[in-house]
Parts: structure tokens; sequence; C-alpha cells
């Protein structure tokens, strides 16, 4: 009677742990479902590359060219400001910092880590728009620096700890060695153990980036949501996550723009699947 | 000039620790932002009572409310699910290609744009199982973004226990499950109470997948049903912030606050529970 | 153990308030559901509260999204009552018929669109053809209007807003909604009514638009006027009630069938004095005399 309990219970075990690779497949069936009906009516290059986004028009435009280089500049922007920093930061708290620092400092940026997009982005438009504005003298401070700023912010956590894990993670005979071999501990650092860690950093590098595509609220509140082909990082612009969750109000179940946003769906989801998937396999690579 | 090696790295190390101030930093400021200018809106009205004169005074209890049932009904599905799941990937699980694909799985899952999630949420929960606009379709879109969470925090908590508990457990008799049941899970059992906390305090602040699958602008009672819409947190404030006009900004930093407290203290509890299990492991 | 006990008892309570939900919860006869527009949405809220307070059986539920949202809630059968401040499009009526859906339309309030700008920007009017001008980007410059030597910072309702689906039809393409001109590229597609105001009133470039109830002294409407000499016309609730203002547009509710019960109740008490009184103090515009 036992036995047949367990083989049920263990059945079922097995069953969930496939449920992960289920709901992945779910959501690209969902995805794909809505968002290639929209290729009856218009043809991909048009989607891809078409240079206008006008779903409104006689007949709609649907070209997310814009709307994918607006994420693009944001993103870019965002890491441009992010590694750095977060590079710098897990560096300290992995090999500088005391251990009493590192715990305070760990703790703090898992409380970055946790403050919901929404506050980032409501403490953006109250504060840091003006702020961007007046310092740049810009018509308004809604632009893709200011998408950018918060972003980064949100962005460093992750980074900040899958590379503090790839920093600790090198054998600490390295590092014993470059010491013995009488190098300082910072050339140790960024001579020795970056480069040991280097795959886990490319790691968290993209992570973070997969992230930050993936945001909505905060640039939807932040970036101004103009659909122009970006030519300044100081100018408003419009992501493609922004453009699915303003627009999905207006939009009549099964019309043509219902359509397209899930194509706009489907495209982030092919991008930050694509990066996951290189990021895993650059960590795993490392782990051999 | 040639900087002796020493100087160097007495200058990089400052650099260093002022990039880690840099980071720390917001989040000091963000708190003491919204203590400063929420906290005079805070107080037991305001956390008990329902949103009058279209939403300019009143309280905001029901979107915590709200929030509270979401976060019940997310954690009730994915913790189960997370756990089965990293039973199976700990415990069964052979090092072969389809649990490296499982793998990628939960990675790709974690890295999912959250507005995608309000996609699919619509399309299977809303559409596709007829739930509506309900407290059900919001929390099964919530809780398959919490999966990943809930799933890695598992896996570690679970890998934790020494392999001779396990050991001595089969030696003695014990068959498999039992052993996972008796031995391994109520040991691992801290690590997950983490993960499920971290969990639910990322599923509290999101607004993206409730935009499509619940979230209400007003309810004028709690819902009855779990096939009711909601109010909710995040959404309130980004309704508050945007949506209504001539609103005071102590009820919109007042909202805020009670959000990322809110956040925070489930933080905070998890931090301290992980460190105090760091502190207490007997092996 | 104490944990093992809370975390069981607390799921005991939920499990038992699902089942009690699905088990009894009924879609009780004096509930309304209205969805829509996110420039009625307060206006909806605020009747229903006061009709709330004279009905305590009734229960009324808002939600926002946008009048598309409230449109395809009707067609899908998924809500009583979609406010827009729009007209349901032809194919929009036309699958409301198809699912079994007769979509009756009520007239319940008046909105006059203001074209805002800084308070310091020397424009006083503009006439229609310059404001199509300026938003479908042919004009970008504020000295072709009569203004300072500066670029126009252009901002509009998103697209989810009937605010800007009516904007675009009756100002961009002057009446003919199914015109050629387009908001241009350059213009910034803001989430809110309240989020225009804070943007006009820290720049002195820039204009929007929005619903008359939305305008607050930091920010300063611009008289219209339809045609090239005509008269130039200032939004106000008067000029709005007497149609001399001329960018007025009806918010509407729209039925799936003929109201009946509650819905009807509700419908009357919008169309009431007490009802177009909210109006008046939402800073909506009443429908005057004739509705």
């Amino acid at each position: 009677m036992r036995k047949i309990r367990e083989f049920f219970i263990e059945k079922i075990i097995l069953l969930n742990g496939f449920a992960c690779i289920l709901f992945v497949i779910l959501i690209f069936y969902f995805l794909a479902k809505d968002g290639l009906a929209l290729f009856k009516f218009i043809t991909i290059q048009d989607f891809l590359f078409g240079t206008l986004w006008n779903p409104l028009a006689e007949p709609p435009q649907f070209g997310i060219l814009p709307l994918f280089l607006g994420s693009l500049v944001v993103t870019l922007g965002a890491t441009i400001i992010a590694v750095p920093l977060g590079m710098a930061c897990a560096i300290f708290i992995g090999e500088i910092a005391p251990r009493w620092m590192r715990e305070v400092l760990k703790a703090g940026v898992e409380l970055l880590a946790a403050i919901p997009s929404i506050v980032i982005g409501f403490i953006g438009m109250t504060m840091l728009s003006p702020i961007v504005k007046n310092l740049f003298h810009l018509p308004t401070g809604l632009t893709a620096l200011t998408g950018s700023l918060a972003l980064a912010f949100m962005a460093i956590p992750t980074m900040v700890s899958i590379m503090e894990d790839s920093i600790s993670a090198v054998p600490r005979s390295y590092k014993e060695g470059s010491l013995a071999l009488g190098a300082t501990h910072w050339q140790t650092i960024y001579r020795v153990i970056i480069p040991a860690a280097s795959s886990g950093i490319i790691a968290a590098i993209m992570l973070g980036i997969g992230r930050v595509i993936g945001e909505t609220m905060a640039v939807m509140m932040l970036t101004g949501n103009a659909s122009v082909l970006p030519k300044t990082i100081l100018a408003p612009v419009r992501t493609m996550t922004a453009t699915v969750a303003a627009e999905m109000g207006e939009t009549v179940r099964g019309s043509e723009h219902y359509f397209a946003l899930f194509a706009i769906g489907l495209v982030l989801f092919g991008i930050t699947f694509l990066i996951n998937f290189v990021a895993d396999m650059a960590r795993h690579r490392k782990k051999k | 000039m040639k900087i002796k090696p020493q100087m160097k790295q007495k200058i990089a190390f400052i650099l260093l620790g002022l990039a880690a101030i840099l980071v720390i930093v917001p989040v000091v400021l963000i708190l003491a932002i919204l203590i400063k200018r929420g906290l005079p809106a805070i107080n037991w009205q305001f956390l008990t009572e329902m949103p009058r004169m279209g939403m300019r005074a009143g309280g905001i209890f029901p979107a915590i409310m709200g929030t509270f049932c979401l976060v019940i009904g997310a954690i009730g599905v994915a913790l189960p699910l997370g756990v089965l799941t990293a039973i199976y990937l700990v415990e069964y699980a052979k090092k072969n290609w389809w649990t490296r694909m499982i793998e990628i799985a939960i990675v790709n899952l974690a890295g999912v744009p959250s507005v995608v999630y309000g996609l699919f949420g619509l399309g299977l929960f809303v559409i596709f199982f007829q739930f509506g606009s309900s407290i059900l379709a919001g929390s099964l879109t919530l809780a398959i973004m919490e999966l990943p969470v809930i799933i890695t925090s598992s896996k570690e908590a679970l890998m934790s226990v020494p392999r001779s508990f396990r050991e001595a457990s089969l030696a003695l008799g014990v068959s498999k499950w039992q052993t996972i049941r008796y031995v391994v899970l109520p040991n691992a059992l801290p690590g997950i109470l983490t993960g499920s906390i971290l969990g639910i305090s990322r599923t509290a602040g999101e607004t993206a997948p409730i935009l499509f699958t619940v979230a209400a602008f007003y309810l004028p009672r709690l819902p009855k049903s779990i096939l009711d819409q909601c109010m909710a947190l995040p959404y309130h404030l980004y309704v508050l912030s945007t949506q209504v006009p001539n609103v005071k900004p102590a009820l919109q930093y007042g909202t805020a606050l009670v959000l990322v407290g809110m956040v925070f203290l489930l933080n905070i509890v998890a931090i301290i529970v992980r460190a105090h299990i760091r502190s207490k492991k007997q092996w | 153990m104490k944990t093992k006990h809370l975390l069981s008892g607390i799921l005991v309570v939920a499990v038992l308030f699902c089942i009690n939900s699905l088990v009894f919860a009924k879609e009780s006869e004096n509930s309304i559901q209205i969805k829509g527009s996110d420039t009625m949405v307060n206006l909806g809220q605020a009747w229903a509260e006061e009709f709330m307070i004279e009905n305590p059986q009734t229960s009324i539920a808002v939600t926002g999204g946008g009048s598309g949202t409230g449109i395809a809630a009707l067609i899908n059968g998924t809500c009583d009552i979609a406010e827009t401040s729009r007209e349901m499009k032809p194919q929009e009526l036309e699958l409301a018929k198809k699912n079994g859906h007769n979509a009756r339309e009520f007239k319940v309030a008046i909105d006059a669109l203001a074209v805002v700008v800084h308070p310091s920007n020397p424009v006083k009017q503009l006439t229609f053809d310059q404001i199509s001008g300026i938003f479908t980007g042919k004009i970008t410059n504020w000295n072709e209007v009569g203004g300072n030597d500066q670029k126009i910072l252009v901002l509009s309702r998103d697209r989810n807003s009937g605010t800007h689906v009516y904007f675009l039809e009756h100002i961009l393409r002057k009446g003919n909604d199914k015109g050629p001109e387009q908001f241009a590229p350059e213009v910034l597609m803001l989430p809110s009514s309240q989020a225009i105001i804070d943007e006009v009133s820290q720049s002195q470039s820039a204009i929007g638009y929005l619903g008359l109830g939305y305008v607050s002294p930091a920010v300063k409407a611009v008289a219209i006027s339809k045609a090239g000499g005509g008269p130039f016309v200032l939004p106000s609730l008067d000029t709005a009630m007497n149609k001399t203002y001329p960018v007025a547009r009806p918010l509407l509710f729209y039925t799936g069938r003929d109201p009946q019960g509650t819905v009807k109740n509700f419908i009357g008490f919008v169309l009431s004095e007490k009802g177009q009184e909210i109006v008046r103090t939402m800073d909506f515009v009443p429908l005057g005399d004739k509705a």
C-alpha cells in the first residue's frame, strides 16, 4: 500500500519537474498564437524594419523599429552606467570590504533590488526628471537618459550579486599565488581574479541587460513615449514594453492592433530568451 | 611620475568604495523621501478605510487587501509547485539533457519581462480559461512569475542538507520519499521559507502582470470571490500618480511608502531568517 | 513546529475563502460593472459613490483602462456599462451584435477639451488648422503661430485614450476620421492627463490637450476658433454648454442591451439633476437643458 502511494508521489514529483518547461512552451504558444496572426496583414519586414508606429492610421502602420531602437538606447545607456558601478561594487564587497561592512552592503543591495519598479518610476517622475531637465537645459525631463538612470539602478543589484558570487568562486590559490609573487591586492584583483571570474561577470552583465530590456512601468513613466527614431539620449523615446502596456487598453480583442501588441511581446520574449540562454551557457562553461 | 603600486591600490580602493556607496545611497534616499513626504498621510484611517472623493481622500484599504489576496493566491500555487520541482531536480533528476532543459527553462522564466507575463496571463487565464479579469487570473499569472525564485531558493536549501543525513536514513531502511519528507524537507524548511518570503515581496510589487489580468481602478467593496477583480497597491500608486487629478502628494507618497514598507519588511525578515539559519547550522 | 501550524492555518483559511467564493458567490442582481475611459473613470466613480450612498444595496465597480477596454469588455459581455469618451466604431458595433449584444448609447455628459500652454507663452489663440499643423509636425516653431522663436514641445495622451482618438479624428483630421493626418513621431505620448499638466506647467515651449476638468492655474488654456477669422473662444463651462466652444465632445455610456433594473436606475440617476450636478463638481460639462 505504501509502495503504491510512494509510486504516485514520485510520479507527481516527476511531472512537476517538467512543469517549467511546460510553462515556457505555453508562454511561447500564447504569444505566438496571437502575435503571428499579425502577419496575415503585414509582412515581417514591414513589422521589424518599418519606421512608423501608427496603429490608428488608415491603413495602420506597425513598424517597430523606433520602438526597438528606443528599448535599445535606454538599455545601452543603463548598461553603460550599471556595469562599471556594478563591477566596482561587486569587487568592493567581495574583496575589500571588512566582514561587517560586507553584510551591510549585501543587505543594502538586496533592498535596492526589492524596490518595486512602480515606486522607482514614481520617484523618478517626481524627482529625477526635473533634475535631468534642468541639468541639461532640455525642454522636458522625460528622456531616454532619465529612463537609463533609473533602470541602471534596477539592474545593478542583479549584476552585483552574480558578479560577487563569481568573484568569491575564484579559487583562493589563484589569489594567494599572486600575492606570494609580490603583487599588491589591487593588482591581484584586476590581473588575476577578474579574468578568472570573467565568464560569470559576462553572464551577470547579460542578465542585467535582460532585466532592463524587460522593464515596463518605470520606462513608461520616465521616457516620454515618443515613437521617434532615437538620435540622442537626451530626447524622449518609446520602448517596446511601454507600448504594449500603454496601448493594450485601447485595442479590441482580435483586432490587428491587438495582434501587433502580442507580436511585440513575442519579440521581447525572443530577445530575453536569447540573452538568458547565452548567459546561462557562459555560466555553465565556467563551472567546468 | 611613477605612482607606487601601493598608492594605485589606495586610490583604486577608495574609488571602489565610493562606487559601493553610490549604489547604496539611492536606497537610503528613496526611503528618506518616502518617509518625509508620505508619513504625514499614514494613520489608522488611511490603512483601514475605503477611498473617498474620487480617491483623493480616505484610505487605501481595498488596495492593501487586494495585494494581500493576490500574494496569498500566488504563493499558494507557486510554493507547492516550486518545492516539488526543486525536490525533483535535487533528489531524483539525473544529469542528462532533460535536466539541462529544465534548468534553462527556469532561467528563462526568471527573465521574461513582466509585461510579457501580463500578455500571457491575458491570453491563457483571462481569455482561454475564461476566468475573466479576476483574482484567480492575476494570482496564477503572478504564481508563474514567482516560480523561478521559489525553485532556486528551494534547490539551494535542499542541496545544503548534508548527504550524510540522507544516507543514514536510507541505510536505516527508510524509503526515498519518506527520507525526503521526514528528514530532508524539515531541515531545508528555513531556506525554503526565505525563498518564499522573497518571492512574495517580488509579487507584491509588480504592476505590469496585473494590468490586464485583475487590476481594478475602484471597487466600492472588497472582492467577494476569486472571480472578482480587486485593487492592488502598485496599480493604485500608478493610478494616484498619473490618472487622478489634483491628488495631494502626501497621499501618493503615503501609498508608495506603504508598498515599499511592506516589501522592505518582508525582505528584512528574509535576510534575518537567512542569517539565523547560517549561524544555527549544526553541520 | 509552531510555524508549521501557522502556515497550515493560513492555508486552511485561504482554501475556505476560495471554496466559499466559488460555491456561494453569484453575480448579484444589484451589482454593476463599469469599464472604460480613463477620462471618465473619476466621473464614473463619483457617480457610483453617490448612487451607492442612496442605494446601499447596490455595488458598483469602476475600472479604467481606456475607452477601448470598456468597449472590448462590452463586446465580450464582461461589463454592464462601458463608459467611453468616443463613439463606438462600426466594426465594434458589428462585433457586439455578433456576440448578441445590441449596444445602446447614452450621452451622459460633455467634455470640453482644452489646449494648454505654459502661462508665460505669448500665444493666446489658435485655429484648428494651426493646432492640426502643430500636432502633425508641419508647424514646428512657436514663431510660426505668433510666439517666440522656440521649438514646440508637443505632448499628447497615449493611444489607449479616447481623448487621443477624439483629438486625432476631430482636430488633426478635422472631422474626417479616416483622414491621413497622424500625430508626428516626435510627439510625446504621456500616460495621463496629469502627466501632461505636469510637463506643460514646467516647460515654456510645451503644448498639450486635456479635458477641461484637469486644467489648473499652473497652465493656460488657449482660445480656439474653428475657422481662420472666426471668433476665438476660451473653454469654460458656459462656452461648452452653449456650444460656442468648438472642441467639446460627448461622454457616453454604452450598455449591451436595453437597460433594466439597477442599470436603468443608475443611468436615470446619472441623467438626473443630482447626477449632472456631480458632473459639474468633477469639472466636466453637464448636458444642459436638452441632452
